[in-house]
């Protein structure tokens, strides 16, 4: 039997001839075949009303393929959760793939698959987009940029800068679980989890929140840097303290088993799929029982409040009874070792 | 998977102190050897939570904060070898050492590479034959095992390329240093947990023969500490004096043997420097010469000036237990984890930094 040539990405594949056009029209406009993109035109042209949110983000996760999702996945889901923190309806999308000569087609069409479900599910469109290769080393394997465009409804306005005291912090799901699976695939620390990645698009559960309540006061997903570090962004955006209760923040066994083994703090793993919500108090039942009916927002709890004293700070009241400051994160989490 | 969660039960914990304030009637100072329980301890306040008549003190249970500036030289030197790339662990890049750190070697282009377990670092000797990769073996006990099975790898996978610059340091010696010098009087000591999942119970229980000190061995949550410090009391009140294991679901008493062998087979026993303690005879490992071809020591010319500590950081005290992080002045103004001056403040485990992540220096 002879042996089976993988198909490679050539650095030709980036360089405009042809072998970049059958690579364009094959794996990525086929896959994401719609109207806006089909044109082929250097830009995507649109017409839209209202006020804008406008985001852009890249996405360099290594490895690009991890329980639960891949760079694709996380590309359109992180690009279309950052609009839904505005309370913006994310509509439209661009790709940029930077490719590590030497990737195999296999994975890149795998990616763009994936690329093609999240966007499916979460309603937007892949407008535009284009198609970089650099030579092995420069990359690690691939890293995608994207921007993203959606509308924000009328009467709506959500910002970092809007929680007042009083308010109720909800977070929509356990924590950590993205961290955890990502870790857990790098060589030396695949401990057997079945953990997968929260990876998800949260633009239908925001919208279903706004519905219920559109005073919501402010959004945030905690990504890198995890919940910690997106309630201490928040504290001090909005110039108020922070109080949370850590019996009530949902965290998975197998997260809690992993971080124990790796001296990790679940407070500051990260999430690709979770919301936090700053609620005035008359709402917050409100919000929550719609966050709960939402498959991403099940395990929805209210984990704390907004205060005024202390303004920036961020305060937990931990399983013991005693009160610890929860800090911004600095640098990266190191797995411990001693 | 449960284990995790009843373990931080607030029920239960509750129990616990309400149990270890009871109890506690003599005034008692317990050390908590390692970094680890440091960092439990302080972001659960447990301080706050024990009676008055318990003080906790740190010991020097941190892996990067005890390798002493001249080991550190010694890695930036090699660093700067043409054609070596040095992998550590991550946050060991960011401690000063004399003259530089190995952050700052990396960006003036010395080849330093991060990485998350030992076995990294031979697969990288692996993809780069042409040049030499040494790898900064830090840590007690509980790295020394992988950092062995690296080596024997390398021998099995023919990596000719590998090196690793042993700074491997054994964690009951330097406890016998430190009780011998008197500079701390200590009333019960919490053993390392994962250490002793290696070495088990046995090697701690000369401390309680000989110094009369009550030793038991604690997991990282915070009811294993609380729990570890209930059975310290109860000893302490009983005039007692012996090891028991807190933490039954990682240590048994006759250890890791399978660990402990592969340690036997590659390395023996040598002088260690400590930061802050100067050398300690026999509390070190050292690659033996069945192996020397791949310690890096041997096999190349690390040319170091000597050695200069930071001004007016007190590591070397606090790793003593002499001092705390509030003793010095430089702690939260110059010193801060985005801009540690020393390692106490730059490693995770690290008494300073849990003292400025966990409010010890803020007053909550
Ligand atoms: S606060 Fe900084 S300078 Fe002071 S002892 Fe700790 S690490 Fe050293």
């Amino acid at each position: 039997m002879g042996a089976v040539v993988e198909d490679k990405i050539l650095l030709a594949h980036g360089s405009g001839g042809k072998l970049s056009h059958d690579l364009v029209a094959k794996s990525f406009v086929k896959a994401l075949a719609n109207p806006l993109l089909n044109t082929l035109d250097d830009s995507a042209v649109f017409e839209l009303s209202g006020r804008l949110a406008f985001t852009t983000d890249s996405y360099v996760v290594s490895p690009i393929f991890f329980p639960g999702g891949d760079i694709g996945k996380l590309a359109v889901c992180g690009t279309v959760n950052d609009l839904a923190t505005s309370g913006a309806k994310p509509l439209y999308l661009s790709l940029s793939f930077i490719i590590e000569e030497g990737l195999s087609l296999n994975e890149l069409e795998k990616v763009v698959n994936s690329v093609r479900k999240a966007a499916g599910e979460a309603g937007v469109k892949i407008v535009t987009g284009d198609t970089k290769v650099v030579t092995r080393g420069s990359a690690d394997k691939l890293f995608i940029n994207t921007a993203g465009v959606g509308v924000i409804p009328e009467g709506v306005s959500i910002s970092g800068t809007n929680a007042k005291p009083g308010d109720r912090v909800i977070l929509s799901g356990a924590i950590g679980d993205h961290g955890i699976a990502v870790v857990s695939q790098r060589e030396g620390l695949s401990f057997a989890t079945k953990l997968k990645s929260d990876c998800a698009p949260l633009g239908g559960l925001v919208a279903e929140m706004l519905k219920a309540s559109p005073n919501i006061h402010a959004l945030r997903d905690p990504t890198r840097g995890g919940l910690a570090s997106s309630l201490n962004e928040l504290a001090q955006q909005s110039k108020v303290s922070i109080r949370i209760e850590e019996k009530e923040i949902p965290v998975r066994e197998a997260v809690l088993a992993a971080c124990e083994m790796l001296g990790f703090d679940p407070l500051y793993v990260a999430n690709e799929g979770k919301m936090i919500a700053i609620v005035p108090p008359e709402d917050a039942d409100k919000v929550l029982k719609a966050m709960r009916k939402n498959k991403y927002g099940r395990d929805a709890a209210i984990i704390g409040e907004v205060g005024a004293e202390k303004p920036g700070r961020v305060v937990m009241k931990t399983v013991l009874g005693s009160s610890r400051i929860v800090d911004m994160m600095v640098g990266d989490l190191l797995p411990r070792i001693c | 998977m449960k284990y995790i969660t009843e373990f931080r039960s607030s029920e239960l914990g509750e129990g616990l102190i309400a149990r270890i304030q009871q109890r506690s009637k003599r005034k008692v100072r317990f050390m908590e050897f390692c970094g680890g329980h440091t960092v439990t301890i302080f972001r659960y306040g447990i301080r706050q939570l024990l009676p008055p008549t318990i003080e906790m003190v740190s010991g020097p249970g941190c892996p990067i904060c005890v390798t002493a500036n001249a080991d550190l030289d010694k890695a930036i030197a090699l660093s700067q070898i043409p054609g070596v790339i040095v992998a550590t662990f991550g946050d060991m890049l960011k401690v000063p050492g004399s003259r530089s750190s190995l952050e700052k070697a990396k960006a003036e282009g010395a080849e330093v590479r991060t990485v998350y377990s030992t076995m990294d670092a031979l697969n990288i000797a692996e993809a780069n034959r042409d040049k030499s990769v040494v790898f900064m073996g830090i840590g007690f006990e509980t790295t020394a095992p992988t950092i062995a099975a690296s080596i024997l790898q390398a021998e099995e996978r023919g990596i000719e390329n590998y090196y690793v610059l042993s700074l491997h340091k054994l964690c009951p010696p330097v406890i016998k240093a430190l009780l011998d010098s008197g500079e701390v009087e200590l009333g019960g000591l919490v053993c390392p947990g994962h250490v002793s999942a290696i070495i088990g119970s046995h090697p701690w229980e000369f401390i309680a023969r000989e110094y009369g000190i009550p030793c038991v061995i604690s997991g990282f949550e915070p009811l294993d500490i609380l729990q570890c410090v209930e059975m310290l009391v109860e000893q302490v009140e009983k005039g007692e004096s012996r090891v028991e294991i807190a933490y039954r679901r990682g240590v048994r008493p006759e250890g890791n043997q399978i660990a402990l062998k592969l340690m036997e087979r590659v390395f023996e026993p040598s002088p260690a420097r400590w930061r802050g303690m100067g050398e300690i005879a026999g509390s070190g490992l050292k690659i033996n010469s069945k192996y020397q071809r791949f310690d890096a020591e041997a096999n190349f010319d690390i040319k170091t000036a000597p050695a200069v500590e930071h001004k007016g950081c007190i590591c070397g005290d606090i790793l003593r237990g002499v001092k705390t992080p509030a003793d010095c002045k430089l702690f939260g103004k110059a010193c801060t984890p985005q801009n540690p001056i020393g390692p106490c403040m730059v490693s995770a485990e690290g008494s300073c930094s849990a003292y400025y992540l966990y409010g010890g220096g803020r007053g909550g």
